[in-house]
C-alpha cells in the first residue's frame, strides 16, 4: 500500500474525563499512526480506552491534549460545524448495537446520510441501492429494521456507513452482539471493502482471534495507554 | 440539511409520538382558539358599534342651531352678541351651508306632535319627518314591510309600540291606510292683517289651518330610530322628510317664534343636520359653519373616546387569550424536552452520521413550528366556532327578548394570519431551549450503550 500521507495519525493523544474532584484517564499520552488501507483493530478489555479512542477519531469527541490528523486536518482544532462535515464525509461508523433508527426502512435508514450531505434526491436511490448491494442486501429493503435478525441489521448500518463513500470505517465492537458465524460473515465483508474499495478500517474488539484473522494489525490497550501494536497472524481460526 | 429532508425528518418525529404531539397541538390549539375567540368578540363588538354609530350620522353629522337658541344641553350663553338679531335658519341659510366644502346634505329636524286617526278612533303621537338617507341608518334593519317607496311618498313607517296600540296584529298594518291630521301654517298677507294687536311692526303673522293627509303604512320598524342629537327620538310615526316638510305643519319653535316676536313669512328651521362626507371633515366643517353664524355641535370628541375604549378592550381581550396560548406553550416546552430524552440515542446516531448542531437543532425547531402552525390552523378553525356558538346563543336570547339579531363575532383575515403567526412564533420560541438543549446533546453520551 504506498502511502503518501498516512489516514489517521494520532500524536500524544490524551482525553481526561472530570468525575467530580478526581479526572479520569480514559486516554493517556497515545500516539499510532493508521496506514491508508489498513485494517487496524484496537484490542483491549472493557474500560481499556479503546472506544474513547475510536470516538476520538471519528471526531465525536475531542481530545483534551495533543493532535489527531486524519487525512492531512487536524481533528483537534476544526470547527463544530467542520467536524461535523468531516464525520459526514470522511468517516463511516458502525456500532455494536446497530443504531439504526427503527421507526425508518432499511433504505430510509441508509438514506440518512445522503440527506444530511444534501446529495440530490435524484441520486439517492441509485447511491442507496449500490450500498446495500455491497453488503450483499437487496431483499427486504422496505422493511424496518426490527424485522431484521441482527446479521443483517449490522449489513444495513454498513451499508448506511458506506453511503457517502468514507475514506475511513470505523466499527466499534460490530460483532458484540452477533453470533460467531454471523459475526465472520460481517468482518469479512468489512475485509472486502477493504480489499475492493481501499478504505482504512478502524476496529474496536475484544475478541483476539477474530482480528487476528481479519486485520492487519492489532494494536492493544489497556488503562488508557497503547501498550502494544503487532502484525496480525492471519492464523487464530484458519 | 435541505429544508425539504428537514420538514420531512421532522414530521415523520412528530408522527410517531402521535398522541403526545396531537394532545400538545390540540393545547396549542386551544390556546390560539381563546385567543381568536376573544379578539372575535372584542372585534365584533367594535364593528357592530362603529357601524351603528356611522349609520346614525352620530359622527359624520353636524347639528346647527341658531345661535340664540341653543337649547338643552344646560350650557350657559357664552357669547353676549351685540344686539343685532342673530342669523335665522331660514331657507337661505340652508342653501348656504349645502354650497359649503364636503357636505352630503343637509336637512331640517321636522317633528310635531299630532292626531292620527284610524279605523275612526283617534290617537295622539308625535310625527318624525326621515331623510332619505336614513334607509341605510341601521334603524330600519329587520324592519317589517319597505322603507318608503319615494322620498316624497304619502307613506308612513309605524314604530312597533305605536303599531300594537293600533291593532293586535301590527304586522296585519301593512297596506292599510290611516289619516294624518295636522294644523297647517299659513302666512298671513300683511295687507290683510287689520287688527291692531299685532303691533306696530307687524308684518304678518300665521294662521293654522286644520288639515288631513292620507298615508299609505308600507311599515312596522321594532328598534326606535331614535338616531342622532336631538334626533327622532319619541317621534311613533315616521314619514318621508320630503313630504312632512312640504306640509308645513306647525312646530314647536313656531310659538317661540311668536314669543320673540320674530315670526316672519319665511320657514325658519329650529335646527338643520349636515352631513360631511366622513367623520375627518367633521372638524372642519363645523368651524366653517361657526363662522357663518350659526351654533355646531357634533360628536367628534364622543368617538375619540370610544375608539379609546376599544383599543383597550381589545387588549384585555388579547391578554386574557394569550395566558391560554402561554400555557400551551409550556405543553411544547414539556413534549419537546419529553422528546429530547426519548431521542437521546438517536441524536447521537445523526451526530455521528454527520449532523452539525445546527441540523439537530433545525430538527426540533420544525417539529415545534409544525406543532405551532397545525394547532394555529386548528385553534383559528375553533376560535371561528367558539365565536359564531357565542353569536349565535346571544341571538337566541335577543330573539326571546324580542329584539333583532347582532353579529357578534368577527374574525377578519388580518385576525387569522395574525393568530397563525403568533402560534408559529410562539411555538419556535417554545422550541428554543429545547432545540439548543439537543444540539448541545454529546453525541459520545448519547451513544453509550444502555
Amino acid at each position: 500500500m504506498p502511502d503518501t500521507q498516512p489516514a489517521v495519525q494520532l500524536e500524544h493523544i490524551s482525553r481526561y474525563y472530570r468525575m467530580g474532584e478526581s479526572s479520569v484517564r480514559a486516554v493517556d499520552d497515545v500516539s499510532l499512526t493508521i496506514g491508508r488501507g489498513e485494517y487496524l483493530a484496537l484490542l483491549g478489555s472493557s474500560g481499556s480506552g479503546k472506544s474513547t479512542l475510536l470516538n476520538l477519531i471519528a471526531g465525536l469527541d475531542r481530545p483534551t491534549s495533543g493532535a489527531i490528523l486524519a487525512h492531512g486536518e487536524n481533528l483537534a482544532t476544526l470547527s463544530p460545524l467542520n467536524l461535523a462535515r468531516y464525520r459526514r464525509n470522511t468517516i463511516g461508523m458502525i456500532f455494536q448495537s446497530f443504531n439504526l433508527l427503527p421507526r425508518m426502512t432499511l433504505e430510509e435508514n441508509v438514506e440518512l446520510p445522503l440527506r444530511l450531505a444534501e446529495v440530490d434526491r435524484s441520486e439517492r436511490p441509485g447511491r442507496v441501492r449500490e450500498a446495500l448491494e455491497r453488503v450483499r442486501l437487496t431483499h427486504r429493503v422496505g422493511h424496518r429494521p426490527s424485522e431484521l435478525s441482527g446479521g443483517e441489521q449490522q449489513r444495513v448500518a454498513i451499508a448506511r456507513a458506506l453511503v457517502n463513500r468514507p475514506k475511513i470505517l470505523l466499527a466499534d465492537e460490530p460483532t458484540g452482539n452477533l453470533d460467531s458465524s454471523t459475526g465472520e460473515a460481517i468482518l469479512s465483508i468489512l475485509r472486502d471493502l477493504q480489499t475492493q474499495l481501499g478504505m482504512t478500517i478502524v476496529m474496536v474488539t475484544h475478541e483476539r482471534p477474530l482480528a487476528e484473522r481479519f486485520a492487519d494489525r492489532l494494536a492493544t490497550m489497556g488503562d488508557g495507554k497503547l501498550l502494544g501494536i503487532s502484525p496480525a497472524t492471519h492464523e487464530a481460526a484458519q | 440539511m435541505k429544508s425539504q429532508d428537514l420538514t420531512d425528518l421532522a414530521l415523520r418525529n412528530l408522527r410517531e409520538a402521535i398522541l403526545r404531539n396531537a394532545l400538545t397541538t390540540l393545547g396549542v390549539a386551544v390556546g390560539v382558539a381563546s385567543l381568536v375567540a376573544m379578539l372575535s368578540l372584542g372585534v365584533g363588538l367594535q364593528q357592530l358599534a362603529s357601524k351603528r354609530l356611522s349609520q346614525s350620522g352620530l359622527f359624520d353629522t353636524i347639528f346647527v342651531t341658531p345661535k340664540n337658541s341653543f337649547r338643552g344641553m344646560g350650557r350657559p350663553q357664552r357669547e353676549v352678541e351685540s344686539d343685532k338679531p342673530p342669523r335665522p335658519l331660514d331657507a337661505d341659510a340652508r342653501s348656504e351651508l349645502e354650497k359649503l366644502p364636503n357636505v352630503i346634505e343637509v336637512y331640517p329636524q321636522v317633528r310635531f306632535f299630532t292626531e292620527v286617526r284610524f279605523n275612526n278612533k283617534p290617537y295622539a303621537t308625535v310625527v318624525g319627518g326621515m331623510p332619505e338617507s336614513a334607509r341605510n341608518s341601521g334603524a330600519f334593519d329587520g324592519m317589517q314591510g319597505s322603507f318608503f317607496s319615494s322620498p316624497t311618498a304619502n307613506e308612513a313607517i309605524l314604530q312597533i309600540e305605536f303599531a300594537k296600540d293600533l291593532s293586535d296584529k301590527p304586522s296585519s298594518l301593512i297596506g292599510q291606510e290611516l289619516t294624518l291630521r295636522y294644523a297647517e301654517r299659513q302666512a298671513i298677507p300683511a295687507a290683510a292683517t287689520d287688527t291692531p294687536a299685532n303691533g306696530p311692526e307687524a308684518t304678518g303673522g300665521f294662521s293654522v289651518v286644520p288639515r288631513e293627509l292620507k298615508l299609505k303604512i308600507v311599515g312596522v320598524v321594532e328598534t326606535e330610530p331614535a338616531a342622532g342629537y336631538g334626533g327622532y327620538g319619541n317621534a311613533r310615526l315616521l314619514m318621508p322628510l320630503d313630504t312632512a316638510s312640504t306640509l308645513r305643519a306647525a312646530q314647536v319653535n313656531d310659538l317661540r317664534d311668536i314669543v320673540r316676536g320674530s315670526a316672519s313669512t319665511k320657514i325658519t328651521y329650529p335646527s338643520l343636520s349636515v352631513r360631511a362626507k366622513s367623520p375627518s371633515l367633521v372638524e372642519a366643517l363645523e368651524a366653517s359653519i361657526k363662522n357663518l353664524g350659526f351654533n355646531a355641535f357634533s360628536l367628534l370628541d364622543a368617538s375619540k373616546s370610544l375608539r379609546t375604549f376599544f383599543s383597550v378592550f381589545d387588549l384585555l381581550l388579547g391578554i386574557f387569550g394569550s395566558l391560554a396560548l402561554a400555557v400551551a406553550t409550556l405543553g411544547i416546552v414539556n413534549t419537546l424536552v419529553m422528546a429530547i430524552l426519548e431521542r437521546r440515542r438517536e441524536i447521537g446516531v445523526l451526530k455521528a452520521l454527520g449532523a452539525s448542531d445546527s441540523d439537530v437543532q433545525q430538527l426540533f425547531f420544525v417539529e415545534a413550528g409544525v406543532m405551532g402552525l397545525l394547532g394555529g390552523i386548528l385553534g383559528v378553525g375553533f376560535g371561528w366556532l367558539l365565536g359564531r356558538a357565542i353569536t349565535f346563543g346571544t341571538n337566541v336570547y335577543l330573539k326571546r327578548q324580542n329584539l333583532n339579531p347582532i353579529e357578534l363575532s368577527s374574525v377578519p383575515w388580518w385576525l387569522v394570519i395574525s393568530a397563525l403567526v403568533f402560534a408559529v412564533v410562539v411555538s419556535l420560541l417554545a422550541g428554543l431551549y429545547p432545540a439548543s438543549r439537543a444540539a448541545k446533546l454529546n453525541p459520545v453520551d448519547a451513544l453509550r450503550y444502555e
